[in-house]
């Protein structure tokens, strides 16, 4: 399931730890870079490379909120709407990117190239209202500023 | 002043320029001292964490054991996830060597032989760009085995969140790190006595261990003197919300929060009044925009403000400011972040959020401000980690500063009768 050249990747970091249960987050976040999600067989998958419960693996990713566990669209538009967003207008952000993207939050597009999401604090209050694509963080946006970005992501 | 923290020096983040200006000076001047003397050093600094605690860092360092046979561990907490927080990412940008070499100081004092850096999950090109620093400063030698021919060796591992506010939380952030749930423990053991892996471990905010290396260049005696003498030091204060210039800002513990505002954020937009300020992230207690006066960026100050430092992200709310709004999404976010270990965290806020709601929609009824209290008051306290209490605190200091602002969302009748 996974590559071998993430495999290898996977023997650096035992390396790292003093048990192989440590490696769940990390081998999870390689899991999900290769496949953009995480399905159940990957999850059983990833139990038995690193000798834990699969019952292990599904509660650490349905825990944390960045593992998904459904496939995304193409572009994963996520809007932080937490306090100090909310204070410099992230109410028109989210507006633009749900019109722009022809669906609302929480939910993919029917052509499965947005999924939109609301989130919480991102560490960019210096540049509210801002969004994430991936790594990439977007600050100091305007409705117009947030159309045009889009507008650019084919 | 001059900026020590995130100096305006360019390309600082390269190791070559951290070098040209006296960079990893400081590991070289401690590995020729005795571990205790270190320790004995940041204690007489009253280097007090950045964290949101504001607790003495040299006192917590001392905590470790001495003689100890399991190995011993340093967890550095760089999940910055607290509302209104955004500082430990510039240091990680503009200066990831002085956090290494803190960190590096840190553990020869202690003896640790392993440290874990962990960083939120949505911080991944500033993970790229510490890990950049950190394989710098293992070729040439800083980090690894015997540290510059000085028989000390520790290495430097980086581990990614995934998106849990709560992991910012240290013994939540030791198990997410074990890999597991991030659920806070039980204290105690405390995490000097069993940290991760159940060894001793020492849990540092990121901003607190980039203050080390200046500690050991200038002398606890020069650092004590900056700023407010109980909580020294140079302070990255995030500014945010209604103000002309937003951005981190570095400045020396005690300044007043309305030169923070006025002078350094560059005052509210179309001179609008302040309505009210949250002076240290989401969880501290907000404070009236006219009771501001005299108030300073300092554990002392603003503890007879009642409020805290916490991680010192202020937080700028002009006359038009909903209030009711605010803090209904306040309460939104700590219903959506808590574990769901204890029950009054658990249920509670989402009792919060959903009477917040009532509120916001004109829906509430006079009764159901004692009803807040009334589930606040029972959740503070009451649980395993202090998300509850970040949780109740903003609830209960919002209805006895801004009452009123409750009162006016109440449904009509109820105020007829």
């Amino acid at each position: 399931m996974l590559t071998p050249e993430n495999l290898k990747k996977v023997e650096e970091l035992r390396k790292r730890y003093p048990e192989s249960k440590a490696l769940t987050l990390p081998v999870l976040w390689i899991a999900q870079e290769q496949e953009g999600w995480i399905s159940e067989d990957m999850m059983k998958y990833i139990a038995n490379l690193l000798n834990v419960p699969p019952a292990h693996v599904m509660g650490v990713v349905t825990f944390y909120t960045m593992y998904n566990s459904k496939e995304k669209g193409k572009y994963h538009i996520e809007v932080c709407t937490n306090i100090s967003c909310m204070l410099r207008g992230s109410d028109k952000i989210l507006e633009t990117v749900e019109n722009h993207c022809k669906t609302s939050v929480g939910k993919t597009s029917s052509d499965k190239k947005w999924t939109v999401s609301e989130v919480e604090c991102m560490g960019a209050c210096g540049g509210a209202p801002m969004l994430a694509i991936g790594e990439e963080y977007y600050e100091n946006l305007t409705p117009e500023k947030t159309k045009e970005l889009l507008e650019k992501l084919s | 002043m001059e900026k020590f923290i995130l100096p305006e020096i360019p390309n600082y983040h390269k190791i070559e320029v951290y070098e040209q200006h006296g960079g990893y000076g400081a590991l070289k001047k401690a590995l020729t001292m005795k571990p205790d003397e270190i320790i004995d050093e940041i204690k007489k600094s009253n280097l007090r964490g950045r964290g949101g605690a504001c607790f003495p860092t040299g006192m917590k360092w001392s905590f470790m054991p001495k003689d100890n046979s399991r190995p011993k561990y340093l967890a550095i907490n760089g999940d910055e996830s607290e509302p209104g927080t955004f500082k430990d990412r510039m240091i990680f940008e503009f200066n990831p060597h002085a956090l290494i070499e803190g960190i590096l100081i840190g553990c020869y004092a202690m003896g640790i032989t392993a440290a874990y850096v962990y960083i939120r999950g949505e911080y991944g090109k500033w993970i790229h760009m510490l890990q950049k620093a950190v394989d710098e400063a293992y070729t040439k030698g800083y980090i690894g085995n015997d540290i510059l021919k000085s028989k000390f060796s520790t290495n430097i591992y980086l581990h990614k969140g995934a998106g849990a506010y709560i992991c910012g939380e240290e013994s939540a952030l030791m198990n997410s790190i074990e890999g597991e749930r991030g659920y806070p423990r039980v204290k105690p053991p405390f995490p000097a006595q069993k940290g991760l892996w159940a060894s001793p471990t020492t849990i540092n905010n990121v901003e607190t261990m980039a203050n080390i290396p200046l500690i050991m260049n200038k002398g606890w005696e020069w650092y004590s003197k900056i700023g407010n003498a109980k909580h020294p030091g140079p302070i990255l204060v995030g500014i945010s919300g209604h103000v002309n210039k937003p951005g981190v800002y570095e400045v020396p513990t005690g300044v007043s929060l309305l030169e923070l505002i006025n002078t350094y954020a560059g005052g509210v937009p179309n001179n609008k009044k302040i309505k009210a300020v949250i002076p240290g992230g989401s969880s501290t207690m907000i404070l009236r925009g006219e009771n501001l006066e005299g108030v300073c960026m300092d554990a002392d100050s603003l503890k007879a403000a009642g409020s805290s430092v916490g991680t010192a992200g202020l937080i700028v709310m002009d006359e038009d400011t909903d209030l009711i709004r605010v803090i209904t999404r306040i309460a939104k976010f700590y219903y959506h972040e808590s574990c769901g270990q204890c029950t009054p965290c658990r249920e509670g806020t989402g009792w919060l959020f959903k009477t917040l709601k009532r509120f916001e929609h004109g829906e509430a009824q006079m009764q159901d401000i004692d009803v807040l209290m009334d589930v606040a008051n029972n959740i503070e306290g009451n649980t395993i980690c202090a998300l509850g209490d970040a949780a109740a605190w903003p609830v209960q200091s919002m209805i006895r500063r801004f009452r009123e602002e409750f009162e006016k969302r109440v449904v009509k009748e109820e105020v007829m009768a």
